[in-house]
């Protein structure tokens, strides 16, 4: 029996992974059958971007905001914060499992509302979104196993990944409508009351990537009313929270008003985006309880999943949040420059449509108008998209997506003459 | 009994789908248990809740200085100075972190002159600092076909929840010999001999962690040739270059030995104690291939691992690192700095000992000097150590592990008298 059951384990592994027969040296045999890893879609993009010596070129791929010269843009109250933290003498000690407390409290509150009910909201520091999104999903997993999530289509490409590698039952529930360039609340209302009762339905809290398009209020409440009569779990997804409208209280109604009904619900957080952190890694996942004792006991699982993975998180920019959140001058002026970026995303929104008419398109871009937050989901099927790329040196993602943060007074007019001429005479309404 | 098959019994209940779940009265999360705390931070946890003003933690192993403060390398400060002046932006790293900083970090511990690097056969990837490192490895290896890694006995706290965690089955193999305080070598030797093939064997690069009882150099020879008749994925974790001897080559020459001997390692390197940067997670996972094209490949996968885990690696610290490393007279003042942490600690081990002979200890405390890096394993049973925290208030993890970083001038008899007192 034993020795049946070690065969078929090694044949297992034989089928599964091509591994060769034992050898004497371990030279000959360590990395044999190890394929070159796939390139990540929207990364290898921006891989191929600094690649080319094409004059012309023009990112529009990754979501980072540009300035009005194309530069990256660090918030000068995050300078301002940084100098502060070198002035103060910080050390660099570990954070613990969970991160600086000082810090989730602002981020919750940032996010829940300055009454946000902290005493049953187990957070914890992550490493920005992606990191929140693992960690919530791993929790998931082991807690509710046989559980689907559904995921919206279509979605950031790297939610599939994530909680695919979590081990959850990955399921997607209709969301944007290519035909209409708009949202599908009917297909997204059927996908998701044919879901099992208490699946997890992931959200995107506000400005939809990749679409841009989000629910109104109505079409809100209507998601709500049928969440809870399904007794379905929320999964929040909040990366884009005051980049959105420029507005971060109102960005954030969508969550807010999930957490008032009494809902349960999981919130990861990042401010990659809204703070100008990206590469330093800074967000937080969070999950509602009914009450303190639950919140403890939530925390300690977490932590639990947090300390074999990398054992507490990287300090540098939860310690500049923490530190402009703790200033109310200098809350007043991160609240300003991020309306700022949303301010110039929108006006490049508008001005990209303008210009694509004024080059002779005859298209209805009213959904690119509409769109709201860093990308114009411009209906381009994936040859389009090619097109631009190989033609006119536009680096874009194949689904159409384009960072409008990317545009600015010297790219807009070039963007918008191209995009022009490969969608003309052709339809962007049925990609 | 009955309690533990209650429990048993809703652990299973909590594995079955929920059918509805309703508003906050019937919470999804009322079937949870409270987590066991974590052997070694939980123990800070604990610390902080203690109010008696003498008490003293001696678990984490963070340095310390002579004054029991948090201490930051001067040169890690003017790094900070140089970054802030350069006004750096704070874009996205790739996923496998800057390669300037990839670069420094796998010369730092490889060697400016190994062959191997400069053939392009060493490739790797910025990390979470050691235990995002592990991770990624542990995780890369289990989709890789592997299923076993071996630990010594005994290791790291963490290390086999690590593994656990990525799937693969922990053993052990034999390492310390708890009765005499020194190497069980001919256990380990055996041991490894008897690993079937393709077991991955970690191996603790220097200052092993907890015993700090570490391999001669001819040990280490005899390790390499007794490795290299096996089929195993020989693992380095390096937590502690230049923490061990205060010199960060040589606290190296058993990497190098074996990169030199022709084994195909890999490894992961943390900065967290030699850099004193901790909470920035620096860290490194590297690999040497046959040729650079194999090494790429590896590292493409640790990309694969790493995309749908964090995405791309935090920037602050490496930059400190890279700026650090990059110029001559700051790692010049690094690697003395690095020292004079090692001989502070040194300092302290010949301290302690002599304070317990003073307490009237007539024990064999000899371990405490042989010993090397950050820790001594002090031979107290857990018992003791749990007598030690509640009757003194002195705090070490439960294997009898004292952090020396946290032992001072001011601290030392205190400390000695308490570990007399649990001991004798």
């Amino acid at each position: 029996m034993f020795s049946a059951l070690v065969l078929l384990s090694s044949a297992l592994l034989v089928t599964a992974f091509p591994v060769e027969a034992a050898s004497k040296t371990s030279i000959d045999t360590i990395w044999n059958g190890v394929e070159m890893g796939p390139p990540d879609a929207i990364l290898g993009i921006a891989q191929n971007f600094r690649a080319s010596t094409d004059e012309r070129k023009v990112n529009v791929c990754v979501g980072a905001y540009r300035d009005e010269t194309g530069q990256p843009w660090v918030l000068p109250s995050v300078r301002a914060a940084e100098g502060k933290m070198i002035e103060n003498n910080e050390n660099k000690e570990y954070l613990p499992i969970d991160g600086d407390a000082a810090f989730v409290e602002k981020a919750l509150k940032f996010a829940y509302g300055a009454d946000a009910p902290l005493e049953r909201i187990a957070g914890v520091q992550t490493l920005s979104g992606t990191g929140a999104c693992r960690i919530g999903g791993k929790f998931l997993a082991e807690f509710f196993s046989g559980n689907k999530i559904y995921l919206p289509v279509p979605t950031w490409g790297n939610h599939h990944k994530i909680f695919g590698e979590c081990g959850l039952d990955v399921q997607t529930y209709r969301y944007y409508d290519r035909s209409t360039n708009r949202l599908d609340l009917d297909g997204m209302l059927a996908d998701i009351k044919d879901a099992p009762d208490g699946s997890i339905i992931l959200l995107h809290a506000c400005a939809h990537n990749p679409t841009g398009c989000d629910p109104n209020s109505s079409q809100w409440r209507a998601l709500m009313d049928l969440i809870k009569e399904k007794g379905h779990l929320i999964f929040f997804d909040s990366a884009y929270q005051g980049f959105a409208s420029g507005d971060a209280e109102a960005d954030a109604q969508a969550l807010r008003n999930v957490m008032k009904e009494g809902l349960p619900m999981l919130l990861a957080q990042s401010f990659a985006k809204n703070f100008g952190l990206y590469g330093e890694r800074c967000g937080t996942l969070s999950v509602v309880c009914k009450d303190a004792e639950t919140k403890d006991i939530l925390m300690s699982q977490l932590k639990n999943i947090i300390r074999p993975m990398y054992s507490s998180p990287p300090k540098h920019g939860s310690s500049i949040v923490k530190t402009v959140l703790s200033d109310d001058a200098l809350t007043g002026q991160y609240y300003k420059e991020c309306t700022q970026m949303a301010d110039r995303i929108q006006s490049m929104r508008t001005r990209l449509v303008e210009a694509i008419k004024e080059a002779g398109s005859t298209h209805d871009w009213s959904h690119v108008t509409e769109q709201i937050g860093m990308f114009a989901y411009t209906g381009m099927s994936a040859e389009m998209c090619d097109q631009l790329t190989d033609e006119y040196a536009i680096y874009l993602t194949r689904d159409g997506r384009i960072s409008i943060a990317g545009l600015n007074d010297n790219n807009l007019k070039y963007v918008a003459e191209a995009v022009h001429a490969v969608t003309d005479g052709k339809s962007i309404t049925s990609n | 009994m009955a309690m533990n098959a209650l429990s048993r019994c809703s652990n299973q209940l909590r594995r079955l789908p929920l059918t509805r779940l309703r508003q906050m009265s019937t919470s999804p999360w009322s079937f949870f248990e409270m987590a066991p705390l974590d052997p070694i931070i939980g123990l800070n946890e604990q610390f902080q809740k203690d109010d008696y003003p003498s008490k003293v933690i001696v678990g984490v192993g963070a340095y310390r200085d002579e004054k029991g403060k948090p201490f930051v390398l001067p040169s890690v400060r003017k790094a900070e100075k140089i970054l802030a002046e350069g006004g750096l932006d704070m874009e996205y790293a790739g996923i496998a972190g800057e390669p300037r900083f990839v670069d420094l970090a796998l010369e730092f511990a490889y060697g400016e002159d190994s062959a191997a690097l400069k053939e392009g056969r060493i490739q790797g990837v910025q990390a979470l600092s050691g235990t995002g490192g592990l991770r990624v490895f542990g995780e890369m290896m289990k989709k890789h076909g592997s299923t076993t890694l071996y630990l010594p006995n005994p290791s790291w706290g963490n290390h086999k929840n690590i593994f656990t965690n990525s799937g693969l089955e922990v053993k052990n193999y034999r390492y310390y010999d708890a009765d005499n305080s020194s190497l069980d070598f001919e256990g380990m030797v055996h041991d490894i001999k008897s690993m079937p093939a393709g077991s991955i064997v970690l191996l603790h690069a220097c200052a092993h962690n907890p015993t700090g009882m570490d391999p001669t150099l001819e040990q280490w020879k005899e390790l390499s040739s007794v490795i290299k008749e096996q089929d195993l994925v020989t693992f380095f974790d390096c937590a502690y270059q230049g923490f061990a001897s205060g010199d960060a080559s040589k606290d190296a020459a058993a990497i190098r030995m074996f990169v030199e001997d022709g084994h195909l390692i890999s490894m992961v390197q943390s900065f967290s104690k030699n850099f004193g940067l901790y909470g920035q997670r620096v860290g490194a996972l590297s690999v040497v291939g046959r040729d650079a094209e194999e090494a790429k490949k590896v590292v493409s996968q640790m990309k694969t691992v790493i995309r749908p885990m964090y995405s791309n690696p935090p920037r602050h610290g490496a930059r400190l690192v890279t700026t650090i490393l990059e110029d001559p007279q700051l790692t010049a003042e690094f690697r003395e700095e690095c020292k004079g942490m090692a001989d502070r600690i040194n300092t302290m081990r010949g301290a302690l000992k002599d304070s317990l002979e003073s307490a009237g200890s007539t024990r064999d405390w000899s371990h405490i000097t042989d010993q090397i890096g950050m820790f001594a394993y002090s031979g107290l049973s857990n018992e003791q150590v749990l007598e030690m925290r509640a009757k003194h208030h002195v705090y070490c993890t439960g294997d009898g592990r004292i952090s020396m970083a946290g032992v001072t001038s001011d601290n030392v008899d205190y400390i000695a008298n308490a570990i007399h007192d649990v001991a004798k």
